[in-house]
């Protein structure tokens, strides 16, 4: 493709929106994986993670494809920021919005915000948990076949008997909910998917996920720490 | 009914030129009735100063009926004023009580320079319209008049986009200072006629990239520019733009 295009922002905001709905569905995976932590004893979360593990090459491929479009959704966003900085030099000194069907809001002017600090939770919840304490610090489980594995569950459990990982996570997930209460809107339109027709229905049904997926996660901690 | 008359504080944004670094000016108009028109009232607001030897504030206007796109103020931080689907021309007094403070600014965006006081320079958006906003001509014999069908359905929607009047309200509202609902409006119009289609690959390219180049930002899918515009063209056009733009990318 010639330069001409692909150095233009609207090819930028098209690469923002298709490796945000390709990290999308990775969350939601994840958070169905994340489910299995309402079983108390254990097994079934741990046995998940290890099937995860035993994949080798495969987990690894997509581990690396993940790292990329993370990273490239990251840096590309920043540099989107700094241009719109720089587009718009001198704010207003009184500012409201004209209401209408404008999403301005709290969500959509904070995305570089929402971002960041989703950036660097990323950063924080990878040290935390997959590479936190495995079988050779003695976190180790037998499945029903007697196979022992890394008991990841206990970690997961143990963490979050700190109030002040609960508040974290939960802060963090707020995070997620507001960026992808715009990001999902987002990156229909910037693919250009929307329509007349259905872009009412793309932004609150983008808005419905945003709160399943954010409530999802951040009721974990709050179950582990108040119920296990 | 007889119009009520108000009194209204002001402060409007004085620069003397691009260089200027600007302030804002507190002043107060008495006597205003509800039934003038807010640019009327700056036209009294400029007597007054005429009057005291002062210099007056500069602001744009011609059709005062909402149909050039000249006038350009964002009034209390809303482009052109309070009301949607209107011009700072269309805006009238009385959405204003009395003893009121109305902040003045003039359109906000590194592509807009500020000319002088309320007026910027919008030539950008000419250049952007200049490279690719136009139909080929034909030559030869001239052709019977409505020998080119369009559906119905399609010349209302083209229409539609074509009401745009070239304001800069889309610019002034939007955070990043995109033009893409300026642009995407002309791109949207001819796309959907069979007039623009000879040119449908080029025009969206060269629209696009000189967008950037004027120094417009990029859209972040907001949409205040959607409830600033006058003409209230929606931002599907936007969409239409990218849907261009990736078909011309792919057939290049
Ligand atoms: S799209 Fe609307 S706001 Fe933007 S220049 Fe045209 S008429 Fe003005
Ligand atoms: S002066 Fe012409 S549109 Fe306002």
């Amino acid at each position: 493709m010639k330069k001409e295009y692909v150095s233009s922002s609207v090819f930028k905001k098209f690469v923002m929106g298709a490796t945000g709905l390709a990290l999308l569905g990775f969350v939601i995976t994840h958070l169905l994986g994340n489910l299995l932590l309402y079983k108390k004893d254990g097994t079934a979360f741990n046995d998940y993670a290890n099937k995860l593990a035993s994949l080798g090459g495969l987990l690894y491929a997509a581990e690396i494809g993940l790292l990329a479009f993370f990273l490239y959704h990251a840096f590309t966003g920043i540099r989107l920021a700094l241009m719109a900085k720089e587009a718009k030099p001198i704010k207003y000194a009184v500012k409201k919005s004209k209401g209408g069907e404008s999403k301005w809001g709290l969500a959509s002017n904070n995305m570089i915000i929402s971002g960041s600090a989703l950036l660097l939770f990323v950063v924080l919840h990878v040290l935390h948990f997959k590479f936190g304490p495995g079988i050779n610090e003695g976190y180790v489980t037998a499945l029903s076949d007697g196979t022992e594995v890394r008991d990841l569950q206990r970690h997961v459990v143990e963490q979050f008997k700190n109030p002040l990982m609960v508040v974290l996570y939960v802060v963090a997930m707020l995070g997620l909910g507001l960026h992808l209460k715009h990001g999902i809107w987002s990156a229909f339109h910037s693919l250009g998917l929307t329509r007349e027709n259905n872009s009412k229905t793309i932004y609150c049904a983008g808005g419905a996920l945003a709160a399943i997926l954010a409530v999802g996660f951040l009721l974990i901690p709050i179950y582990l720490y108040f119920f296990y | 009914m007889s119009a009520k008359k108000m009194t209204v504080h002001l402060k409007v944004w004085r620069q003397k030129n691009k260089n200027d670094a600007g302030h804002f000016e507190d002043y107060t108009v008495q006597d205003i009735s509800d039934d003038m028109s807010f640019l009327e009232m700056l036209d009294r607001l400029n007597v007054n100063l005429q009057k005291a030897g002062k210099l007056e504030v500069e602001f744009e206007s011609d059709c005062r009926e909402g149909i050039c796109g000249t006038c350009s103020c964002v009034i209390n931080g809303q482009p052109h004023g309070p009301v949607t689907g209107a011009a700072t021309c269309q805006l009238y007094m009385r959405q204003f009580k009395d003893g009121d403070t109305i902040v003045i600014e003039p359109w906000r965006a590194k592509a807009f320079p500020v000319i002088r006081d309320l007026v910027v320079d919008r030539s950008g958006l000419d250049r952007i319209i200049t490279v690719g906003g136009y139909t080929g001509a034909k030559t030869g014999p001239h052709a019977d008049a409505n020998s080119i069908l369009v559906p119905k359905e399609n010349a209302e929607k083209a229409m539609d986009y074509a009401a745009c009047i070239g304001c800069g309200a889309c610019v002034a509202a939007c955070p990043n200072g995109s033009a893409s609902l300026f642009t995407s409006a002309k791109i949207s119009h001819m796309s959907l006629l069979p007039q623009g289609h000879p040119l449908r690959q080029s025009r969206v390219t060269r629209m696009v990239n000189q967008m950037d180049k004027e120094g417009f930002g990029h859209c972040t899918n907001i949409g205040e520019c959607q409830s600033a515009c006058p003409k209230e063209i929606k931002i599907d056009s936007i969409a239409i733009m990218r849907r261009e733009f990736f078909n011309a990318a792919i057939r290049s």
